[in-house]
This record gives structure tokens, sequence and C-alpha cells, in this order.
């Protein structure tokens, strides 16, 4: 099936396969560390094993970064 | 308040821009930012605003300057090892511009003190290492009304987006929550290369100026994002998350509580 990743269009070899499945084909090293947009709406983390992505679904991966100055 | 010779041509680079002019630069000497987090990204946007003449600078970290933080925290020099760093930020931004008055808060900013100190500012600006500290400010700004620029930096690449509360996402509809402390990348594994650290708070510094001027678009509802090895910039567009945390009509914070620290301090 075909999807748009962060912009680029993607074919992945499967038919159906969930967002934390997508995550580890992409080799999305720590998923952890990811919010995932699907088609303009954030995900819960804790969901990302029960939804589906679809042919043509545009996914954003968006890495959480820190990386200014320690201070809390 | 008009301007005086001397800042005319201080600021003269700034009156020529037509969309600026004498009443943006009045607008900048009257206006009052806070910069949490003297690192990374608080050292260039801190020399910036203090250069262009942003009245009242608030800057606030609890840390003091080590030898590690020189290879791209820009406002602290070697001689200044072991200071405070709102102290040796203070001294650096005086020296480029004896107009700006520099309000410093060597603290560590907690749920119990973080409304109290941003509230009178016009805008704040995210120069934090720990998600915790993020999501805190975050949520601070938007129960106080605040405008803020959120920044991230990894390795090779930098993240920013601009929030009017409210109005426009937030960093929790985009983030939701914490990642969990026990996978966020450890100091061994992170790093970054200096010269991010300057071009992501260099931009957070642009989205002030152009928050307290008026001038052109902030960036609301879009993550703009770059990765140095290509030097490619993207920007992911997006819209308020009606399930937020802190801004729907849904929200359950409606106070603030400190969340569990995780962070790499190697990254700051």
């Amino acid at each position: 099936m075909r999807l748009t990743i962060n912009g680029k269009e993607e074919t992945i070899e499967k038919n159906s396969v969930t967002v934390a499945q997508l995550l580890t084909e992409m080799n999305v090293e720590m998923p952890d560390m990811v919010s995932v947009e699907l088609n303009g709406d954030f995900l819960e983390r804790e969901n990302y094993d029960g939804i589906e992505v679809q042919e043509n679904d545009r996914v954003e991966f968006l890495y959480f970064m820190g990386g200014g100055s320690l201070i809390g | 308040m008009n301007l005086n010779e001397e800042q005319i041509e201080r600021y003269s680079r700034h009156i020529l821009l037509k969309d600026v002019g004498v009443e943006g630069q009045m607008k900048l000497l009257n206006a009052k930012v806070l910069i949490i987090g003297a690192g990374g990204l608080g050292a260039p946007a801190a020399m910036y605003l203090a250069a262009a003449g942003v009245g009242t600078i608030g800057i606030a970290d609890k840390d003091k300057v080590d030898i590690t933080n020189l290879q791209r925290q820009i406002i602290h020099f070697t001689k200044d090892i072991d200071v405070e760093k709102v102290s040796s930020a203070k001294e650096k931004m005086n020296q480029i511009n004896p107009d700006v008055e520099v309000k410093t808060y060597n603290e560590f900013l907690m749920a119990n003190n973080i409304r109290e100190i941003i509230r009178g500012y016009d805008f704040v600006i995210d120069g934090t290492d720990s998600f915790a500290s993020k999501f805190l400010i975050n949520d601070a700004c938007v129960l106080e009304g605040i405008p803020f620029s959120h920044g991230g930096i990894l390795r090779f690449d930098g993240q920013t987006m601009t929030v009017k509360p409210n109005d426009t996402a937030c960093y929790r509809c985009v983030f939701i929550k914490p990642p969990p402390a026990n996978v966020v990348p450890t100091c061994s594994q992170a790093g970054v290369l200096g010269a991010i650290a300057g071009m992501l708070g260099t931009i957070q510094a642009a989205e002030a100026l152009k928050f307290i001027t008026g001038v052109g678009e902030p960036l609301y509802n879009k993550l703009l994002s770059f990765d140095a090895k290509s030097m490619r910039f993207r920007e992911i567009k997006f819209k308020k998350n009606d399930k937020c945390g802190v801004c729907s009509e849904n929200a359950h914070i409606t106070e603030l509580k400190d969340e569990e620290q995780a962070a790499c301090d190697l990254t700051t």
C-alpha cells in the first residue's frame, strides 16, 4: 500500500499495518520518542498498537527534541 | 518616550525596514521577553534580543557555566566557567546593549513558581532541555495566556513552533505528554552540533521580534523542522487538538504539577 510519510511517498509491502508496526517497518529506533499524526490527528501513544493505517493515509512522525538548558 | 540620537543610530537598520520603522523599534524597547534557559538556545536568543533593543529581557537558569557548555552556548566565555549562567548572560547582554534591562532568575522553574515568574512578560522563549520543563512551560503559558516559542534540538536536527494560547495549537496539542523517562536518549547516545543551537535559538529570537512588532506570520499551527545534514527544512502543518489536555474544551489541566524529569544534560 502507498502512504505519505513525513511528506514522502512510501510503499509498504503489506495490505494492513498498525501504527506500531509502521514505526518498526520504517526503522524508527525509539517509537516512544515520536508523536504520530495520522491524517491531521495526533494519536495517543497507547493506541499505536490498535490503529491501522490505510492506503493513501498521510502520516507524520514528529520527534521529541529537548536540547536547550537543563533548568527544572 | 522618543528615540534619542544614539538610539536612532543604533537601531538604524531596524528603522530602515519599512515593516519595522521607528514605531516597531519603540515597540521593541517597550517589550518584555522572558528566556527560560541560558543554554544552547537561550544564548543566541538572548544576544539577538539584547542587540535588537528589547527593553526588558528576563533570563532564567539555575546552572553554572561548565566547560562542556562552551561548544555551543556562545554567550558564555572560557573565563565564565563556574559562574552562574544568568550572571554571565547578563554581563554580555549589557555589554552588547546598555539600553536593555536584564532581569535574572537564578532558580529552577517549577509548578509552584513559574506562573508568577512569567506573568507580565509579553513573550516567552523556551530554551530548556527536559520534556518535563517543556510541558510545564507550555501549560503555564497557556494558563496565563502568554505566547511563546518552543525549540528543540538533537544531534543534527532542530524543530520549533510558536504558540498563541487558545488561538493556535500548543505544544501539548502535538506532543500530548512527556515520553517515558526510561527511553529518553542517554547522554552518551545524544550530542548536538553546536551551530544547530545557534540556528534554532536565532529562529526563536526572530519569532519573538516578529510577534512584538507584528511583522509577518509567526510559526503558528505548524512545526518547522530541519535536518542540518541535508540542510532541508520542512513545515508540518496541523490544527488545535480537540483532545488537548490543556487548551481544548475538554482540558483537564487547570493547575500545574511537576512531572518526572527526563533529560539529557549533554544535549544542553
